[in-house]
């Protein structure tokens, strides 16, 4: 038997593999361009709408629904690079954060408009719920899938980053941008994809979010502050930092709600202020 | 800048050219008889105006750290609630006397803005608005655990105030509250009019084009940036007090992310950089969203959605910034 401690950490696990997913875009798109992304979390909630629409009004299978949540998160962060962000690439930071918290602002009314304020319900297949009995704790299957999800997805990063032609492109440019500039990487071009690639990925977490912990309208913000404190505690551009500062934010928050509800999110603001004052630029990060 | 580039005041003597710049226009004058048109035109309104004042004076505070130094802040709240909340307590629990209560409010914010200015100064970029939201976000989450100090999201009620200088109450309409919103508003603006048209406004102007060049000209950019961020949110905290004392209660949404983020808006509006940007900025943001809210609340943020995207993209020093441009053109013609 395990004492429950175990439970708790399996949660808090889960959870980060969660924000993981939906966090590890940010990551990469600001260590390329430095482009402050406010609007990320509006991505993630396109593609848990997309996952609701699906099976709640055309009764698909949840399973199917999660490759159209990437496909369509991805597709509305292209139309939307290429009419607003492009523009904004080199301005300041002010302008890039009023830009895409407007724009955040937008798909949260627009949320509110088509499908109303409250909690989406979703069900989930069979054979995702309940839980399996490992030497007295109850994991979540759901969970479980979860992790494996974020497991493959981090894999296929690392993979893709460090294997091919295109991740090399990605790593010279958030190494040195001017330089990579000069050897001839199209960098604004490297840059679309992987902006596109990410905010499908936060469409994804988005989806997979719904059954852990809802979704409503106010989602954009709600979890833009969680992949906010992950992004700037792992470091920018760094996966491996994305996933131990999901790890840890995850794992503190549930510890902290189930430790010390009376806290909050206090803990997590917490987490975040010291680490980024004890190392400005993230646990991982470079610069 | 493009617009110091042409400014033709550039060949004056240093202060020829700070006496110049503090010297009082038309139009400004024009501006501050204009804000006691309520009490004639719009007497229903009295509330809403004493409420854009507050915000008005909330947005020149914002006005200092942004315009002037260049420091983007996503929790400025946190010191607009640290002023509302202190001096709610204080006339709940000491006495009710308007202006001590202000005098504490304002003093607890700076406090608070003085002793987290040493982390700000040491920060730039994503960094600094990260540890601005993360601070403002921390001191949100405070305010709400401490229920039993601050009423939680229930609200801090139980104010009550003396008459102002002992002889105006604080009346249904919202008369004296008005009045006494605007001089609190009209006092704190000539203190940063003085404040930006000096060699130190100067110097924040420098720090916010190249914080690294400006101490090798003996500027030290760290110890302004604390300065300013001190003064900043001693005046955010006074706006905070006003409210609580003009509305008599305090509630969380005074402390949350949303008021930093719609404070930022107002300012971007009018136009950071210029003292007039936030008080201009103050009073469309708020009549606008007086007038949509009765059409459709929950839309409300759309519009300011899409008015902060046009903005960026069309008008990137906000309405004054284009009105300056317009009648610059105008001029040169």
């Amino acid at each position: 038997m395990l004492p429950p401690v175990f439970g708790v950490l399996f949660d808090g696990l889960a959870y980060g593999m969660l924000l993981f997913v939906l966090s590890v875009g940010l990551s990469v798109t600001l260590g390329l361009m430095n482009f402050v992304n406010l609007a990320h979390c509006a991505f993630a909630m396109l593609g848990g709408y997309v996952t609701v629409t699906l099976v709640n009004q055309f009764h698909w299978p949840f399973l199917a629904t999660l490759p159209l949540a990437l496909v369509a998160a991805a597709a509305a962060s292209v139309v939307l690079e290429r009419i607003l962000y492009r523009r904004l690439y080199r301005a300041s930071d002010l302008d890039q954060v009023l830009l895409t918290i407007g724009i955040a602002f937008i798909s949260v009314a627009m949320a509110a408009y088509f499908f109303g304020t409250l909690q989406q319900p979703i069900q989930t297949p069979e054979f995702l719920r309940g839980a399996v009995d490992l030497l007295g704790l109850g994991l979540g299957k759901y969970r479980l899938f979860l992790i494996a999800v974020a497991l493959v997805v981090t894999l296929l990063l690392i993979a893709g980053l460090d294997y091919t032609r295109f991740g090399a492109q990605v790593r010279a440019a958030v190494d040195n941008q001017r330089m990579a500039r000069g050897l001839g990487i199209d960098v604004d071009r490297t840059f679309a994809i992987t902006f596109a690639l990410g905010s499908g990925l936060a469409g994804l977490g988005g989806a997979l979010a719904i059954d852990i912990v809802g979704l409503d309208p106010s989602f954009a913000f709600t979890y833009l502050v969680y992949v906010l404190i992950i992004v700037s505690v792992g470091g920018l551009g760094s996966i491996a930092g994305s996933f131990a500062a999901a790890c840890l934010i995850g794992v503190s928050d549930i510890a902290g709600k189930y430790y010390v509800p009376e806290l909050g999110a206090f803990l997590i603001y917490l987490v975040m202020v010291v680490v980024l004052m004890w190392k400005p630029a993230g646990l991982f990060g470079r610069r | 800048m493009s617009v110091a580039a042409t400014d033709p005041k550039l060949g004056l003597k240093p202060q020829a050219y700070l006496r110049s710049l503090s010297r009082w226009r038309v139009t400004e004058i024009v501006f501050w008889l204009a804000t006691l048109i309520p009490y004639i035109l719009f007497p229903d309104y009295l509330a809403l105006a004493s409420q854009i004042a507050v915000a008005a004076l909330f947005a020149l505070s914002l006005d200092l750290i942004l315009g002037y130094a260049g420091l983007v802040s996503l929790g400025h709240a946190a010191f607009f609630g640290l002023g509302a909340y202190s001096s709610g307590l204080f006339s709940k629990f000491v006495w009710g006397e308007p202006f001590t209560g202000l005098l504490v409010g304002a003093t607890v914010a700076a406090i608070v803005g003085y002793a987290s200015s040493f982390i700000i100064a040491r920060f730039r970029h994503l960094t600094l608005i990260m540890i601005t939201l993360g601070l403002g976000l921390l001191l949100a989450e405070a305010a709400n655990s401490a229920h039993w100090l601050t009423g939680g999201s229930d609200g801090f009620q139980g104010i009550e105030m003396w008459p102002v200088l002992g002889l105006f109450n604080f009346d249904l309409y919202g008369k004296t509250a008005y009045a006494y919103a605007l001089g609190v508003l009209f006092v704190l603006f000539l203190g940063a009019r003085r404040l930006v048209n000096s060699p130190f406004g100067l110097s924040l102007r420098g720090i916010r084009e190249n914080w690294v060049r400006m101490p090798a000209i003996g500027a030290e950019s760290r110890a302004h940036i604390r300065t300013v961020y001190t003064i900043s949110a001693f005046m955010a905290g006074v706006a905070g007090a006003v409210l609580a004392q003009t509305t008599q209660t305090v509630s969380l949404e005074s402390i949350s992310f949303q008021r930093s983020a719609d404070v930022l808006v107002m300012l971007v509006l009018g136009g950071a950089g210029r003292l007039y940007g936030g008080l201009v900025g103050s009073v469309i943001f708020m009549i606008a969203r007086d007038q949509f809210s009765g059409i459709a609340p929950q839309y409300w943020y759309f519009w300011i959605g899409v008015l902060l995207v046009l903005v960026v993209t069309f008008l990137p020093n906000g309405i004054l910034g284009g009105l300056s441009k317009i009648i610059a053109r105008w001029r040169s013609k």
